[in-house]
């Protein structure tokens, strides 16, 4: 499996708090039995709603098309567990997030997906939203083994948990095979837990 | 210094700690549905791996069913493709099955506990972030994605990291017409949607303790929607009172046994935890949300509160809020007029939740009037049946509310149960997500049962309590 060390490319700023996962992919569309063709429907009731009020969503706007970069703010990806809210963002072509939080189950599969999401401070995100906002073309370099961020020249501070890091900078990202690989301790661990032998 | 329930749970089911610095963590009880399993099968089709424990995972469907003709195959080819998928990805790998019918169906965190595979002590995993319901019997219960439900199946275990544990006591005793559902939007607003991220909650003090546990499932179901990945609440006499006789619970001289390990499982009287937040009972009002997240909600008497009063980098989603929802700061709540009820869903469709809504519609005495839709969706088959045996649903037919199948239905409305347009509902459920109930600019307001059935019968937000002093007048 691919060891994920960085991520560059152009940035999609998202800007709100708690934007949940009902927002980036309604439920109609988890009416399927594969990921594929997720992408295309990413946010696609706010970008509607945005159409019908005259404003252009980030994700309609061809100046962030094409962007591997998604910079958000606080909470982001609360609510629902479903695995195509990030599948979506993925297939519409984002390789890494950046925002101030995340929430615990949209991260959990971030990580196991491997779509690495990096922690900056509050003021950081808007900073980071701005800079790409004014100037669409800059690169943005997501470097989760310095830990940075890097934008037209500034560096902010970008952090990611130590266990995930681990995981993407190693490889380790999609837990599988390490998971199969304890597969004796499993063993261990269910002989002694009395409610899998009912107590017998 | 003593442990909490969640560290002793974590620790009793840590595999081994992994190369990253993560826990692999045994997971007990995993359930899952058809939306987020299918693709999880596939990927355990394309790497060739079984499911080494079959008997330690059980599938229910609940978000695609139709809560009215469910005859095969479904009108919605896609919603049947899933059923399908499900059926077949169960029979191949020797997965428990509860399909609609069995007398078993429903939503799947209403299944589990009633059939007593949910049990203190225990992980518990599903596709599904409402998981968080099942840690009101002390187990460390959370949701988890389509990838990790393949590592479940595959490996009966996942990668994970250690939360935080906050301490959320409730004391004294809530006021006539105040609901479980109340003290967790309550908790909601005073804590926020996000307050929760890195920690677990443990739901605590007189008045959760002196909760039944269909109460205590409402208030850990949304400790999610606080940003916290599960909630619980130690286990009691309440809890093993409930567990008794039911279908997969411990029988005989396993009983006993199982008693004490439950009890030696629930949090030592010196833990320590990160932090500790109380809350008095009598400051709760029957509470209902006015905006588009959880937490952005007031007690029914409230006016819907200024920008100004929320932290300054709050007040963009506050400002969000109020154009979607299309009320001006300053405006009461109570009179705000609804076009669907909705009662039902894992945070409020057991028996216990259509018996009081039953209750107020008889007090009240009155009809849901034209142009109000209003229905009631049981939680599973098991709920259908006791309420009709009570005559539950004669009540409801009476008063004018339709009664239909067991299934997640309006909640979400991946089943042909969706708002149209701007229509507000008044749901039971857990979230008022921009778009959440169908429509995508359907609004939804949150609140209990009780609160749900007066909305119904006079079209527009009210106060139960005025009902309910009827009660007390008699």
């Amino acid at each position: 499996m691919s060891q994920i060390k960085s991520v560059s490319g152009r940035a999609v700023p998202v800007r709100g708090n708690d934007i949940d996962t009902d927002r980036i992919i309604p439920a109609r569309f988890l009416r399927c039995v594969t990921f594929e063709g997720l992408g295309e429907h990413a946010f696609e009731d706010d970008r509607a709603q945005d159409k019908s009020k005259g404003k252009v969503h980030p994700f309609d706007d061809a100046r962030f098309a094409g962007s591997k970069v998604l910079v958000g703010n606080s909470n982001f990806g609360c609510g629902s567990s479903r695995e195509h809210a990030p599948q979506a963002i993925y297939r519409w072509g984002v390789r890494a997030i950046v925002a101030v939080s995340y929430s615990e189950i949209f991260y959990g599969n971030t990580v196991a997906m491997g779509l690495p999401c990096v922690h900056v401070s509050v003021a950081d995100s808007e900073a980071i939203q701005s800079l790409v906002e004014s100037d669409p073309s800059l690169e943005v370099v997501v470097d989760l083994d310095a830990q940075e961020v890097k934008v037209g020249g500034k560096v902010f501070p970008g952090t990611v948990p130590s266990g995930p890091r681990q995981q993407f900078l190693t490889g380790s990202w999609d837990a599988t095979s390490e998971l199969v690989a304890g597969r004796d301790a499993v063993k261990d661990v269910a002989a002694r837990l009395p409610y899998i032998r009912a107590f017998a | 210094m003593g442990q909490t329930l969640y560290d002793k749970v974590f620790d009793a089911h840590v595999v081994r700690k992994l190369p990253s610095g993560q826990y692999q963590l045994f997971i007990g009880l995993h359930m899952i549905h058809e939306v987020t399993s299918p693709q999880a099968f596939e990927m355990l089709r394309d790497r060739n791996l079984p499911v080494p424990h079959p008997e330690r995972t059980v599938a229910t469907v609940d978000h695609i069913v139709p809560t009215e003709d469910q005859s095969r195959p479904y009108k919605d080819d896609l919603a049947e493709q899933m059923m399908v998928a499900i059926e077949k990805n169960t029979k191949e790998f020797g997965i428990r099955l509860y399909q609609p019918g069995s007398g078993k169906q429903g939503v799947v965190h209403i299944v589990a506990p009633e059939l007593g595979l949910t049990q203190p002590g225990m992980t518990v995993a599903c596709g599904d972030s409402h998981t968080a319901t099942h840690g009101a019997f002390g187990a460390i219960a959370f949701g988890i994605g389509t990838s990790q439900v393949r590592d479940v199946l595959a490996t009966q275990t996942l990668s994970m990291g250690r939360l935080k544990v906050r301490r959320i006591e409730v004391n004294g005793k809530l006021g006539t017409g105040v609901y479980a559902k109340d003290v967790i939007l309550h908790i909601l607003r005073k804590l926020t949607a996000k307050g929760g991220v890195g920690f677990a909650y443990e739901f605590a003090g007189s008045a959760i303790e002196a909760m039944s546990m269909e109460e205590r499932m409402t208030v850990c179901n949304m400790a999610i929607e606080g940003g916290a990945r599960c909630g619980y609440v130690n286990p009691d006499r309440t809890t093993f009172e409930y567990l008794k006789g039911r279908e997969f619970a411990p029988q005989g001289a396993a009983w006993d046994r199982a008693v004490a390990w439950w009890k030696s499982q629930a949090s030592d009287a010196d833990a320590s935890y990160a932090d500790v937040v109380r809350i008095r009972a009598e400051d709760i009002e029957p509470t209902v949300t006015w905006g588009i997240s959880p937490d952005q909600a007031i007690g029914v008497a409230e006016a819907i509160p200024e920008a100004s009063s929320f932290p300054e980098a709050e007040r963009p989603n506050i400002e969000e809020a109020y154009e979607y929802m299309g009320v001006k700061p300053g405006q009461p709540l109570a009179g705000t007029k609804v076009d669907v009820v909705f009662i039902g869903s894992c945070t409020n469709g057991r028996i216990s939740d259509l018996r009081e809504a039953a209750r107020v519609a008889t007090l009240h005495g009155g009809k849901v009037p034209a142009g109000v839709k209003a229905f009631v969706v049981p939680g599973s088959e098991q709920v259908k049946r006791e309420a009709e045996a009570e005559g539950l649903h004669r009540v409801f037919l009476e008063h004018g509310f339709e009664w239909r199948q067991a299934g997640c239905s309006m909640c979400l409305a991946m089943n042909p149960d969706k708002l149209s347009g701007r229509q507000i509902s008044a749901s039971t459920s857990n979230r008022n997500f921009k778009g959440r109930q169908g429509s995508p600019s359907g609004r939804t307001l949150l609140l209990s049962p009780a609160m749900a059935a007066v909305a119904a019968l006079e079209g527009k937000v009210s106060d139960v309590r005025q009902i309910l002093s009827k009660e007390s007048q008699r």
